[in-house]
């Protein structure tokens, strides 16, 4: 579902818009429209999630109806469709990561970061989220953290903890 | 040791930068293909090797390739199949990430016998560093030669591009891919026209997945026939199998089709055993939507022959003691697994992944969800049971793609070698009940949270 809380107007950054012009020149002429999913993705990358004034600037911009964009964004469901922590943590809970443990690696990190899934730490740093198959079976419980999709194997209640610990380091680093 | 033909040079360092792969004897399939072969050649090859598709459907990819329509002014397309999703299955993340050349080497030798001149590798949204792997090695093929315009002096271009998805499973199909490709909702289309005929833009279109497409390398450099030679039947060459679940070397295997299921599990080559020394109690043994055996036919056909892996011998039997080799994804349960449990997680992933089209898929594997759960958290009846078998049966075979299959298989293979399972469930509630994990609030990702 679309939000509709958040309507602060948004401008695309002129790196922004370089990339969706490198991305738009790899199709035919008139078939822009597949540069979607790959503009969607940079969007997310800049925003972390997806507003719909940015959805309505990425439909302008490729010359198609806003409603385009909203039925793809709400189809795929790496598209977040409201603000999400700094970092959001999607942890596989499908069968294979199952079998070694993924369930017990979710309920720790609820416990952990004090949130259920799908809800933002006050901090504003994290939130989480059991995301289908990753195709990481033989490695598995493993979880993801986006822009970059950096990907954590073989993961104990130790190993989530010790991954807390450096990104809490990490953004204080950066500020 | 068992040939390798895809991961003959996996553990080379730097195997991943264009140079090493080169040395190693990498783009050789590209200069004999383009030099000394006619399109029509290369096809003739990949059809004497007898190669079948590799993404879990097994169909002939010579024959796939000659239905390619060739009308004259209208662009053909190839699109690579990299949105690995199945539950069980990851072999191509595998080769992606370590030799990724070899999927780009096999793209600009098929492309070139398909007669594409712009060719897609559509990789799942949530591969982004396998993305990136790729358009570097995309790079580094066009800076020396191999991708662009008039490549090797032959007169023939190739323009090769990577297309990152958004986390759906059901654009593992082809149709979806197309749709998802070109920037829309990833709802199969309605067969036919084949993508043969109509299929990227309205264009004659192949789709391959990667392994696929990996293999055609091996089969350009030493000929079809010779690829022929390995493996058993129908089943030729080599396959990537990836083993996952309960198992003490989990990983990637490249195995000579027709090794025995037994050997592949116990010996220390492969897959080394069970892990924690426990015994086997059931194997799923091509990706989440083949039906699941328990150990004893898993090892051995119901004639008491040894199991192979083989396309073949796991479907010995049919669907009523038999599975399917499907993509590989090979996922084995040790002794103290719910049979239950896992079917209930399956259904729920092909629920949450039904794009919706068609109401026997959207509808039923909800219902199925929902039941299963039920008994899993004992609170099921014997009548449950009943009803799942029907509702897995009105399911089969009467959606627009196999997404349908794929989820009513599980349901009905586990009930059928299994149903003392779910009758424990159903008899003894309350225990069944106590062994629940406690995460009993789920939110689905789709779902507003308030």
């Amino acid at each position: 579902m679309l939000s509709v809380k958040h309507n602060e107007p948004v401008e695309f950054a002129e790196d922004l818009l370089g990339k969706f012009a490198e991305i738009v020149a790899r199709y035919p002429e008139g078939r822009q429209k597949s540069a979607l999913l790959p503009v969607l993705h940079e969007v997310q990358a800049v925003y972390g999630w997806l507003s719909v004034p940015a959805m309505d600037r990425v439909a302008a911009y490729l010359g198609i109806e806003p409603i385009e964009v909203y039925e793809v964004a709400t189809f795929y469901t790496m598209f977040f469709l409201r603000p999400q922590g700094k970092y959001a943590l999607e942890v596989c809970r499908t069968g294979p990561c199952c079998l070694v443990g993924a369930e017990r690696i979710m309920k720790h990190l609820e416990s952990r970061l004090g949130v259920k899934e799908g809800e933002v730490t006050p901090d504003g740093l994290f939130s989480w989220r059991g995301v289908e198959c990753l195709a990481a079976c033989g490695y598995g419980p493993v979880l993801q953290i986006g822009p970059e999709y950096t990907f954590y194997e073989n993961l104990t209640e130790e190993s989530v903890d010790k991954l807390i610990d450096e990104l809490k380091e990490k953004a204080v680093a950066i500020g | 040791m068992a040939r390798k033909l895809l991961l003959t040079h996996i553990d080379v360092p730097g195997i991943q930068a264009f140079d090493v792969y080169r040395q190693k004897g990498g783009y050789r399939a590209v200069e004999k293909a383009l030099k000394t072969l006619t399109p029509d050649e290369v096809v003739d090859e990949v059809k004497k090797s007898g190669l079948r598709g590799r993404g879990g459907a097994g169909f002939p990819t010579g024959m796939k390739w000659s239905f390619l329509a060739k009308p004259e002014g209208v662009p053909r397309y190839l699109v690579c199949n990299a949105d690995e999703s199945e539950p069980g299955t990851f072999k191509d993340r595998y080769l992606m990430t370590h030799i990724p050349h070899a999927l780009i080497e096999g793209m600009i030798v098929a492309s070139y016998a398909l007669g594409a001149n712009t060719s897609y590798i559509y990789v799942r949204g949530e591969m982004m560093p396998q993305v990136r792997i790729l358009e570097r090695a995309i790079a580094e093929a066009r800076q020396a030669g191999f991708l662009g315009k008039n490549i090797l002096g032959v007169g023939y271009d190739l323009e090769l591009y990577v297309q990152p998805g958004g986390g759906a499973y059901i654009c593992g199909e082809e149709t979806a891919l197309l749709e998802s490709l070109e920037g829309k909702r990833g709802n199969p289309r309605i067969k036919p026209p084949f993508p043969a005929v109509s299929g990227l833009y309205n264009c004659p279109t192949v789709v391959n997945n990667v392994e696929s497409i990996a293999a055609t390398v091996p089969i350009i450099n030493d000929g079809g026939e010779e690829y022929a030679k390995i493996g058993i039947e129908r089943s030729t060459g080599t396959k990537l199998i990836s083993a996952g679940g309960n198992l003490n070397n989990p990983g990637v295997y490249e195995i000579e089709l027709g090794l025995p299921v037994e050997e592949f599990i116990y010996s220390d080559e492969y897959c080394g055993g069970i892990a924690n020394g426990k015994r086997l109690k059931a194997v799923v043994a091509g990706g989440s939507s083949v039906p699941i055996l328990p150990a004893n036919l898993i090892l051995k056909t119901l004639k008491g022959e040894s199991r192979l892996m083989t396309y073949e011998s796991l479907a010995d039997g049919g669907f009523q003691s038999g599975t399917m080799l499907g993509s590989g994804g090979f996922i084995a349960f040790d002794e103290d697994q719910c049979i239950v449990r896992n079917t209930w997680n399956f259904t729920r992933f092909y629920h949450h992944e039904s794009c919706g089209q068609c109401s026997p898929c959207r509808e039923g594997t909800g219902w199925m969800e929902k039941v299963l759960h039920k008994i899993e958290h004992g609170h099921g009846s014997f009548s449950d049971i009943d009803l799942l078998v029907d509702v897995s049966k009105k399911i089969e075979g009467n959606t627009i793609c196999p997404l349908g299959d794929a989820a009513a298989w599980p349901v009905a293979s586990a009930i059928r070698h299994f149903r003392d399972e779910f009758e424990w469930h159903i008899t003894n509630g309350q225990e069944a009940q106590a062994r629940n994990f406690g995460l009993a609030h789920y939110a689905d990702p789709l779902e507003p949270v308030v």
